[in-house]
């Protein structure tokens, strides 16, 4: 048997993962990153928009601090966040940025003077301050108050993986590419690496590690139609659940972007409307002032996704051969500013719809796009019931997003949690008493179960066809689990979901061989993915509210008196149909922001009872510390503890000089 | 309204079909026939081959968007990338083989990442900046805006491996770094993060294995999917490096 030792194995050779391996290696640890490709080829690659940090340099976005962006973030997540993990979050991001500055990542920056841009529609002329010339620029993106998402044209993801996966390079951190983790090595208490197969020879081998950190983003492919890499499958969230010990944090909360590219699903970027683009109907009407008046088109998109599908059931969807969509309409943008500032949406419009953005308007229908649940963690990353395993990024519930995140947020916590989990990591490598006593017989015993299931697919003759149940899994997820959702539906979700769950259990293969296989991937993947979309499925049937991305027809408010709680899954049988599940309250008595209304949306909920006791008291201590923002925040909810000393301290802006 | 039953094209995927991996295998070209779909790109197409006709075929995709490089292969024998090549632009017959140069995997699947590290890591792609301890709670230092531009330019290359298969050189001499590296010298060379100067680039690429390999045919320009300067970039580094072997 093969075994590959190292201090860190990081599952994931995204954004999230290479940032927390070289985090983890420069306070000097080893770190392996296993990636199912090359890691520049990961999804985080697609992050076009931008990633929000509150520098404040653009006029737009004066005033613009971590408490404007703390905000936004919670309202965003429709209170579903863990309000100290997203002050960690705020207070990191522009940190973040400035370091990516500093690796080589090409920001689009800052020219002073008077510029046109286009808002609500309209032409205005904004003049950019001489002592911002030359800083990081900041675009506006939904669900903010102030211009504050930082962007390299409209490749920032690109652009962010490119220094990043370089700095590894540089830091020489091996990336074993083509590699799959199979299932965690744990004890049920501890985490000491992970079963892995080589995709190219079929070899099974172990690597065994002191700290295991899962970074494998979203599972936007349990459903059909989705933005998401053809590689964001959910493995890794499958390979936490299948501990049965590490739990996944609100797997109902799946967000759809209103913008995927009709009927491909390619996302087009947020800073499309972020710019000044429009969406509109089939008469040609911009419809979403109509519904939102105050964000219109910049509402977050849990809502703007939800407004368009409202407004396709009402007959105003253009109908072409494909189905049914509306149009981005952003020709008033004009060719400049898309050939310099849109370019990849130009690139995507012209190959794969033959659509000339600049002078065309391009179709459009939400889509599938984020995950917002995940491997459950606590704040410094490292799951709570299973010591050893650390998860940053899409793949976790860190829990920053809560039922909602905010366009920017995600590209933005890959790079911020990498940071700050990858401190984390280190310092668990550090303590002594961490040193792994490898139980060897456990290692062996977790390699051949493996083994067996994978000889299973070949040698037992399973008649069910993998392909087959993977489409059904994603059908019924994108028709009955979507934008608007329904006990009924949800309830033939599940129960369809579990039968194919068991179906899945005899699939048989016709290539039935142990090497580079696809056919066997998709045979061992499927099988996983199904019990994620069972966590997505199940929780949103028994979650009887409406929170953020989760929207029930039939129970269309937000009901804090009974769920404020998150959702835990976890998966106790090997021969369990169903997840189980738990919740976790979140407490009003700490939050620096109490529930209330986002500013967009819905305006009915039902309040929490602690609500208006928290709300008076936060009042009072805001009223007492007016003048001094800094110690008004640690008085309503003290947070630095919680970072790594190495990332605490205050965010120096042009408004705001050291 | 009952719309006449659309007849779609009958197409012809012929595919080079090698697994290095087993030892009686032999490369032999595969005919599959597949009926088109609107809109139909070679994703759409190999996946569908994959998951009704041959469930071995080997091929890579993951953004399916045009942008992670991932899809390099020769279409009708022009290096491309197979995610946003719609079928509707090509004859009914097909012609689909790996990228040369690179490591083949199985099929269409071939190892650019293992080559792009590789190729990372002798020429120290990344910047190599001037101090180590930089306090990020202060404000960035100022770029100008139109180099900002610039260097995004350069830096769009998704590492497809296109511009290496399309190449002359690469072709006859091993060691060849490319266009991709070539562009990306080009790239931190404008960087004023990057403290290299003229006389580390030369030694990186002031050979024949660099920049003066290249035989100017520029096929890699024809071919990179995301039209990356190369012909003034390598043009233009190489003047520069003949400037700096000349200083003597």
């Amino acid at each position: 048997m093969k075994i590959v030792h190292t201090d860190v194995l990081v599952i994931g050779g995204g954004l999230a993962g290479l940032r927390l391996a070289i985090g983890a290696k420069r306070r000097g640890h080893d770190a392996i990153i296993l990636s199912l490709v090359p890691a520049k080829r990961s999804h985080s690659k697609a992050a076009q928009g931008g990633m929000q940090a509150s520098l404040g340099n653009v006029a737009k976005g004066q005033g613009d601090n971590e408490d404007v962006h703390f905000e936004d973030t919670v309202r965003g997540s429709d209170w579903g966040a863990d309000q100290e993990v997203v002050r960690m979050f705020v207070n990191t991001a522009p940190k973040a940025v400035r370091e990516l500055a500093a690796w080589g990542v090409p920001w689009s920056r800052v020219r002073k003077g008077d510029r046109t841009v286009i808002i609500n529609g309209q032409k205005v002329t904004i003049t950019e301050r001489d002592e911002a010339q030359g800083l990081v620029a900041q675009r506006d993106f939904g669900g903010t108050k102030k211009w504050r998402t930082c962007y390299a044209a409209d490749g920032t993801g690109h652009a962010m993986i490119n220094a990043v996966a370089d700095q590894a390079i540089a830091d020489s951190i091996p990336v074993h590419e083509r590699m799959e983790a199979l299932a965690l090595i744990h004890d049920g208490n501890r985490c000491y690496g992970a079963v892995v197969r080589d995709l190219i020879t079929g070899e099974v081998s172990a690597y065994v590690a002191t700290a295991t950190a899962v970074c494998t983003g979203g599972a936007g492919r349990v459903y059909r139609t989705t933005t998401n890499a053809v590689i964001c499958e959910g493995i890794g969230h499958a390979l936490a659940l299948e501990t049965g010990a590490s739990a996944l944090g609100n797997m109902e909360a799946i967000q759809f972007h209103p913008t995927g590219i009709f009927p491909a699903g390619i996302l087009v970027t947020e800073g499309c409307r972020g710019d000044g683009g429009l969406l509109k109907d089939v008469d040609g009407h911009r419809f979403m002032p109509d519904y939102e008046p105050e964000k219109k088109e910049l509402a977050s998109r849990d809502v703007v996704s939800r407004r368009m599908e409202e407004h396709i059931k009402k007959g105003k969807g253009h109908q072409s051969r494909f189905g049914t969509h509306l149009w981005l309409d952003i020709t008033l943008l004009g060719e400049k500013h898309i050939h310099t500032n849109l370019r990849e949406v130009w690139d995507i419009c012209h190959y794969f719809l033959g659509v000339d953005p600049v002078k065309e308007m391009i179709p459009v229908r939400p889509a599938q796009h984020y995950t917002m649940g995940g491997v459950r963690t606590d704040a410094s990353g490292q799951s709570p019931t299973l010591k050893g395993l650390f998860s940053a990024g899409e793949a976790s519930c860190w829990d920053m997003h809560g039922f909602n995140r905010l366009g920017g947020n995600s590209v933005a916590e890959t790079v911020v949690a990498g940071m700050i989990v990858g401190e984390s990591v280190a310092d668990y490598c550090d303590a002594i008493a961490n040193a792994p006593t490898v139980p060897m017989g456990l290692v062996r015993e977790f390699v051949e179960r493996e083994q067996a299931k994978l000889a299973q697919f070949t040698k037992a003759g399973g008649k069910e066809d993998a392909s087959v149940i993977k489409g059904e899994m994603q059908d019924l997820m994108t028709a009955k689990v979507g934008i608007f959702r329904t006990g009924a539906d949800l309830e033939e979700a599940v129960d369809k979901l579990q039968k194919l769950l068991v179906r899945s259990r005899a699939i048989g293969l016709r290539s039935p061989t142990l090497g580079a296989n696809p056919e066997l991937v998709t045979a061992y993947r499927v099988q996983r993915m199904l019990k994620v979309a069972l966590t997505v499925a199940y929780g949103a049937a028994v979650r009887t509210e409406s929170r953020g991305a989760h929207f029930r027809e039939d129970h269309p408010r937000r009901n804090d008196a009974e769920w404020l709680k998150r959702t835990l899954a976890t998966w106790k049988g090997e021969s369990d149909t169903l997840p189980t599940l738990a919740y976790e309250p979140l407490d009003v008595g700490r939050m620096e922001l109490p529930p209330g209304w986002r500013g967009y949306g819905a305006k009915d909920y039902l309040d929490h009872p602690d609500t208006p006791a928290r709300q008076q008291a936060v009042e009072a201590i805001r009223a007492q510390h007016a003048n001094d923002r800094f110690a008004m925040q640690a008085a309503l909810m003290p947070y630095e503890h919680l970072l790594p000393p190495v990332l605490r301290g205050r965010n120096e802006r042009i408004d705001e000089k050291f | 309204m009952a719309s006449a039953p659309q007849s779609h094209r009958k197409l012809r995927f012929h595919i080079l079909r090698y697994n290095p991996a087993k030892a009686d295998d032999e490369p032999r070209i595969q005919t599959y026939e597949l009926e088109e779909a609107p809109g139909m790109t070679l994703f759409i197409a190999l996946t569908e081959i994959r998951e009704k006709q041959d469930p071995s075929l080997q091929f890579d995709f993951v953004c399916r968007a045009g942008i992670c490089g991932s899809c390099g292969m020769m279409i009708n024998g022009r290096p491309s990338l197979a995610c946003r090549s719609v079928t509707q632009s090509f004859p009914d017959d097909i012609w689909l083989a790996p990228l040369p140069v690179f490591e083949l995997i199985g099929d269409l699947s071939v190892n650019t990442g293992k080559w792009m590290r590789g190729m990372s890591e002798k020429l120290e792609t990344w910047v190599h900046m001037k101090q180590e301890e930089l306090d990020f709670k202060r404000i960035e230092a100022p770029m100008d805006p139109a180099l900002a531009e610039e260097i995004y330019e350069l830096d769009r290359c998704i590492e497809c491996g296109c511009c290496v298969a399309g190449c002359g050189t690469a072709r006859m001499r091993e060691d060849f770094v490319g266009a991709v590296a070539l562009n990306k010298i080009a790239r931190f060379r404008l960087d004023p993060r990057d403290d290299r100067t003229d006389e580390d680039f030369y030694e990186l690429v002031g050979d024949d294995n660099g920049v003066f390999g290249c035989m100017s045919l520029l096929g890699c320009h024809d071919v990179c999917p995301k039209q990356l300067p190369l012909q003034t970039q390598i043009a233009f580094l190489r003047r520069k490096m003949v400037a700096q072997g000349t200083k003597g």
